[in-house]
Order: structure tokens, then C-alpha cells, then sequence
């Protein structure tokens, strides 16, 4: 992982790429590469969908190693839907593959030519950039169909589906699983229209004949793999609970504290939540044949992900994410397992951002478009996107948007994102993080409900203002630095508990890099990669005025326990003093 | 007195998913763990009509009882 690949997608003449030293760059990875990459290089106030951005796609410090976890990717560019910086973290195989081709980052630049499409090939020997006209508008599960019979399905691909085609401000980039399906989406924030403007339908990659990134230290290296997983698998979040569940298991715990947004944030708790929870669609896709433990990369150990099929046993989509379940469940009154499904497929095939949707879909039935619980009527309004109505792109283009046409105010949005699965009135903690992130409205940035709910950590009291700043910034901070490594972020409910797992992670990137890091020297990491981020934020027209909720929060109580958001400006504005 | 009782996940597994369950005054959630042979470190998260209680909380007349194991996800 010792070079850059850059493309200028308007080159005079066609694509022109070249590979370069990664320079300042080096010792970056994932988030801190990507955000160090935009804040230097972008101009902040650009258009997002214009020549000066850029779409940085970066596997973390230890992706493409044996190390456990580690096949985490960012995507990174200045977001067509908040106008601020952007990392988009996903899973699936690209991480892996692209570090053990040797690149710390793919850089997209320029703007292609009205119209043109390409591909990007890449392999051991080098890279190639061809036309790709034959795969215009296609959904990304046709498209690896297609890729598949010329390729083969040992390969992994990024790729936009036609709503990163039509620069849809939330659409995605797909990237494929172990089974080679596109299942798994660096979401938020409209990267897949970037990658749209940048002419890119699908990047395919391929590790054939290469090997492992090697260690400075192997022995040292291997040793501390062995604690990190041990101390995966003892933990009871990451060795039962996600296995088990996967990420669904927590419908039914945050529906009973009273945070689980029901009908575009009234209530917030969901009388069908029941039938919609972990235990429930593990139990379907036992039944009938489908896979409750699953991995969405080689080398997780945690396995949250599953595999949905339907009552014949057909693959439907993985098993939607517990987000996922609650935009297109709780948020839309919906409580079937089946529909939430279908949505997740529709959403991946067209190439959307799950919670956007679900967001966008609330407020259309607040509306009055479609009623709140109607099934048929959800899935209708995501097929639109797929045939490119004017209704279907203004769903696809996020809950921000959509409010705004269709004349609805309540909108849970934050810097233009839309707030994921916790209303913030019930689990404060989470409002500062919605609040203050550098990404809008984003859960995992500063993921509060570990201590706010899950008692990861401590416990600092979700209906209380105190204690809630303190603990933002620490998640914030903790999460830029895990971003930054590769690691899947759910390695934070055993690091939270269990010291010596920490450790385990801190010498793993010591004993292949050859550092001597500490804490310490980790939150200085995260510190940094925060700090780029605001001010990119800031040049490009942010004020303390943004880090702020809608006003319905701070004045629309909410039932069960009809309270409102109540950590003050002033308490906001301190969560980056440090 | 009267109260419901509600089991997650694995609790669930040989248990129930919820009771109404007769008890005497002064009953805490940590009789009723132990009436149902959970672990403490598996009555890992616990609430009392949505809010979050401890083993030693009292339970009362008509109290809705929520009992997790450890959970994650997000
Ligand atoms: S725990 Fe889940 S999200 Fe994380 S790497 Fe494994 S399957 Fe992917």
C-alpha cells in the first residue's frame, strides 16, 4: 500500500491516469487519508458535482493484512448532499483487495464528458480504463450479472446503480460480498453521485496472485491478531449478540427505551416493532433456509450480517441492517419483515442510501403522498427512482429534499442528512453527536447509544443533558481513529470494556508499522482527522449555527417520555474544545 | 400484585418472550432473574416502563420489565 493511483476522468483525449509516491500522505489510511486528501486538494466551497472535487476511495492502515476486521473502506469527497466533507465507511471485499493490490487510495478527479461512461480494471499487472457504454442505467445486481460473464466472480467491484448515474444527492456506491453481490454500500452522503460525475460506473478489481500485506514485525504481529481476537469472540456484543441477531437485535432495546422513531420521529416507540425485530428475522431466515451469521468481508470475525430469502427459499437481500429496518419499518408505520427486505434490495440494486430512503419515504407520507403502513405504496416510490421519474428523483435525492417539496417542516435532518434509527430526544447523547458531526446527522460518527442504552462503556442516563457532551467527543474522536485503520466500528463494544483488547489493536498497527503508538497517540490520530474535517466544513460555509438540530426537537415533546432535546448551544459549541 | 415481565434474545431461549406475572410486594428484578435461573452478567440491561433500572429496583403494580442480555449493534 505505497501508492496512489490518480485518473483525471476529463483528461484532454480521454481518462489519463497515473501512479504516484503517497508523499505527505504517508502513514495515512482509511478516514485519515481521505479527509487529509480533501481538505488539502478540494477547493471547500467547489460544486460537489463539479471537476474540482474529488472522490477518494482509501482501505484502512491495516486492510489487506491477516489482521481480523480490518476490510473496512472510506470513501471521501465534498458531499453533494450536506456541501461538506465527506468519509463513507463500508464493508465488503474492496478494502482487502485494493490494499493487497498496493494502493493506499484510488483518487477520481476531473469531470468526464457529458454522457460517457467508463470502467476501471484493476489487477497485478496494472490499469486499465475503458467504455463503458454497454452498462448505461444498468442496476448493480444486473451489472455484476453482466461483469460476472466477462470477469468471473473472483473479482470485487464498486459501482453506482442509475441513481448515482442521475447524481442523485443519496445515492451510493456499491461494493461486493463474498458471494459477489453488490450488498454492501458506502451510503451516506450522495458519494455515488460523485462517482456519477466523475463518468465511473463500476471499478473492478482483482487480487489474483498477490499476497497478504506482510508486517515490519510478523511474531508481534501474530501474537497481538490472537489477543484481538480472542478478545472479539469473549466479549458478549461481538462473540454472541451480533452473530446471533446480527444488528437488528436492537429494534426491541431501543423501542423500549422509549428512542425508536415511529412515523417520521412522532412517537418513539412502534406497537410492531416486535415483528420486526433481530430475534424475528433470525428466526425467518433459519426457518426458511436463509444464513443469520454471516460475513460481509473475509476476515470478520463478528459476522453481524445475514441472508434473507423468501418463503421459497430464494435470495432476496442480506439481511437489512437494524437502520435499514427501522427507515423502512418503524419510520413508515411498516412492519413486515418481507417488505423491509424487498426495500433493502431496491435500494441496493438502484444504489441508495437505506436511511435517506426511509427518511424521504416518511416524509412523503406525512405528506399525505402515500399513507403511513402502506407497503405496496413504499416500495412504488423507490421503483420510481429506478425508472427516473421526477418523483422518483426527488425521493432519491434524500429527506432533506424531499420536505422541502413537499412542503413538510418536520424534516429529521442535519447538515441535510437524515438522522438514522434514534430519536434524539430520548437518547441525548446521540443529538450531540447528530448534531456536531463534521458528517450531519450520522449514528455511527460519536455512537452514544453504546453508553447512552447499551452499557457499553459505563452508562451515562440517555434522558439527561449531563455527561453527554463528554461522552460525544470521546466517541468522536475514538471513531475518526477507528475509521482510520480499517477496523469495522463495531470492534468498539469490545475495545469500550475490555482494555487489553484495545491494546491488542494499538499493537497490531505498532508491530506492522513499526510505531510505537499509544492512546494517546490514537486519540491525537482522531483528533487530527476531526479537525481537517471542521475546517473544511468551516471554509466552506459552516457556522455554529449548523451544528445545531431542527427546532421541532427542542420544542415537540416526545412520547413516551415527551421530552425534548435539551443540551443547550453553548454545550455544543464545546464538543470540539480540546 | 400484578406485573408483565419481557425476555430478549437469548433470555428468550427455554423462557418466554413475556409474562404477566403474580408477585408479592417488594419484589426486585433481581428476584425475578433468579426465579428464572438468569445469570446476573446475562441480566445485562434492564428497564422499568422504558427506563433503565438495576437489579436491587422494585418493581410495582402494573410495571412493564424489560431484561437484556448484552446487546450491540448500530
Ligand atoms: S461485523 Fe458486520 S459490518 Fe462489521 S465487518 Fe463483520 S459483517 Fe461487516
Amino acid at each position: 500500500m505505497d501508492k496512489i493511483l490518480r485518473i483525471d476522468m476529463g483528461a484532454a483525449g480521454g481518462p489519463k491516469m497515473k501512479v504516484e509516491d503517497l508523499g505527505q500522505y504517508a502513514g495515512l489510511g482509511g478516514r485519515a487519508l481521505t479527509s487529509a486528501m480533501i481538505a488539502a486538494e478540494v477547493e471547500p466551497t467547489a460544486n460537489p458535482l463539479g471537476a474540482e472535487n474529488k472522490l477518494v476511495i482509501a482501505p484502512g492502515l491495516l486492510s489487506g493484512t491477516v489482521a481480523a476486521m480490518s476490510g473496512r473502506i472510506s470513501v471521501g469527497c465534498k458531499s453533494p448532499l450536506t456541501g461538506g466533507i465527506k468519509e463513507a465507511n463500508s464493508g465488503g471485499q474492496a478494502a482487502q483487495v485494493l490494499a493487497k493490490l498496493g494502493y493506499a487510495a484510488i483518487v477520481l478527479e476531473g469531470l468526464a464528458p457529458e454522457g460517457k461512461l467508463y470502467k476501471i480494471l484493476i489487477n497485478k499487472d496494472g490499469v486499465k480504463i475503458e467504455p463503458a457504454d454497454e452498462y448505461k442505467m444498468l442496476p448493480n445486481y444486473d451489472l455484476i450479472d453482466k461483469i460476472k460473464g466477462v470477469y468471473g466472480d473472483k473479482v470485487t467491484c464498486m459501482s453506482i446503480g442509475p441513481a448515482g448515474e442521475m447524481k442523485l444527492s443519496a445515492s451510493s456506491i456499491a461494493i461486493t460480498d463474498m458471494e459477489f453481490r453488490p450488498t454492501r454500500h458506502a451510503g451516506r452522503g450522495g458519494v455515488g453521485a460523485v462517482m456519477g460525475a466523475k463518468g465511473v460506473k463500476v471499478i473492478i478489481m482483482d487480487d489474483a496472485g498477490l499476497k497478504n500485506r506482510e508486517p515490519k514485525d510478523p511474531e508481534k504481529f501474530r501474537e497481538a491478531n490472537k489477543k484481538w481476537v480472542e478478545g472479539l469472540r469473549s466479549h458478549a456484543v461481538t462473540g454472541q449478540a451480533l452473530p446471533a441477531y446480527g444488528t437488528n437485535v436492537l429494534v426491541n432495546i431501543i423501542n423500549e427505551s422509549g428512542g425508536f422513531p415511529t412515523r417520521n420521529f412522532k412517537t418513539g416507540q412502534f406497537e410492531g416493532a416486535s415483528a420486526i425485530s433481530g430475534e424475528t428475522f433470525a428466526d425467518i431466515e433459519t426457518k426458511r433456509g436463509g444464513n443469520p451469521t454471516h460475513g460481509c468481508h473475509r476476515g470478520c470475525v463478528i459476522q453481524c450480517s445475514g441472508t434473507y430469502v423468501d418463503k421459497n427459499g430464494k435470495f432476496v437481500s442480506k439481511q437489512p441492517e437494524y437502520e435499514t429496518t427501522w427507515a423502512h419499518g418503524a419510520n413508515c408505520g411498516i412492519d413486515d419483515p418481507d417488505t423491509i427486505a424487498m426495500l433493502d434490495f431496491l435500494d441496493d440494486n438502484y444504489g441508495l442510501d437505506t436511511i435517506d430512503m426511509g427518511a424521504a419515504i416518511g416524509i412523503a407520507m406525512e405528506a399525505g403522498i402515500i399513507k403511513f403502513g402502506d407497503k405496496e405504496g413504499a416500495i412504488n416510490l423507490i421503483k420510481e427512482i429506478g425508472k427516473g421519474t421526477y418523483l422518483g428523483k426527488i425521493i432519491g435525492s434524500g429527506a432533506a429534499i424531499a420536505a422541502k417539496v413537499f412542503g413538510v417542516e418536520r424534516a429529521p435532518v442535519v447538515k441535510g442528512q437524515a438522522m438514522p434509527a434514534y430519536d434524539p430526544r430520548a437518547i441525548q447523547g446521540i443529538g450531540v453527536t447528530y448534531a456536531t458531526s463534521t458528517m450531519g446527522a450520522d449514528h455511527t460518527a460519536g455512537y452514544c447509544i453504546a453508553t447512552n442504552i447499551l452499557k457499553c462503556g459505563g452508562f451515562v442516563d440517555p434522558l439527561k443533558s449531563e455527561g453527554q457532551i463528554e461522552l460525544s467527543r470521546n466517541l468522536q474522536i475514538a471513531t475518526a481513529a477507528i475509521d482510520s485503520t480499517g477496523m469495522c466500528l463495531f470492534i468498539a463494544f469490545a475495545i469500550l470494556d475490555q482494555p487489553e483488547t484495545f491494546q491488542a489493536l494499538v499493537d497490531m498497527l505498532n508491530a506492522f508499522y513499526g510505531l510505537s503508538l499509544d492512546a494517546d497517540g490514537v486519540a491525537a490520530l482522531g483528533k487530527k482527522v476531526l479537525s481537517a474535517e471542521r475546517d473544511f466544513n468551516k471554509k466552506a460555509g459552516f457556522t455554529a449555527a449548523h451544528d445545531r438540530l431542527p427546532r421541532y426537537f427542542y420544542t415537540d415533546k416526545l412520547p413516551p417520555h415527551n421530552k425534548v432535546f435539551e443540551v443547550t448551544d453553548k454545550e455544543l459549541d464545546s464538543v470540539f474544545n480540546w | 400484585m400484578k406485573a408483565k415481565i419481557k425476555l430478549f434474545a437469548t433470555l428468550r431461549n427455554g423462557r418466554f418472550d413475556v409474562a404477566e406475572m403474580d408477585l408479592a410486594e417488594g419484589t426486585t428484578i433481581l428476584n425475578i432473574t433468579e426465579q428464572l435461573e438468569i445469570e446476573k452478567k446475562d441480566a445485562a440491561i434492564l428497564f422499568i416502563n422504558g427506563v433503565h433500572a438495576e437489579l436491587d429496583s422494585l418493581i410495582r403494580e402494573g410495571d412493564d420489565v424489560a431484561i437484556f442480555p448484552p446487546v450491540g449493534g448500530g
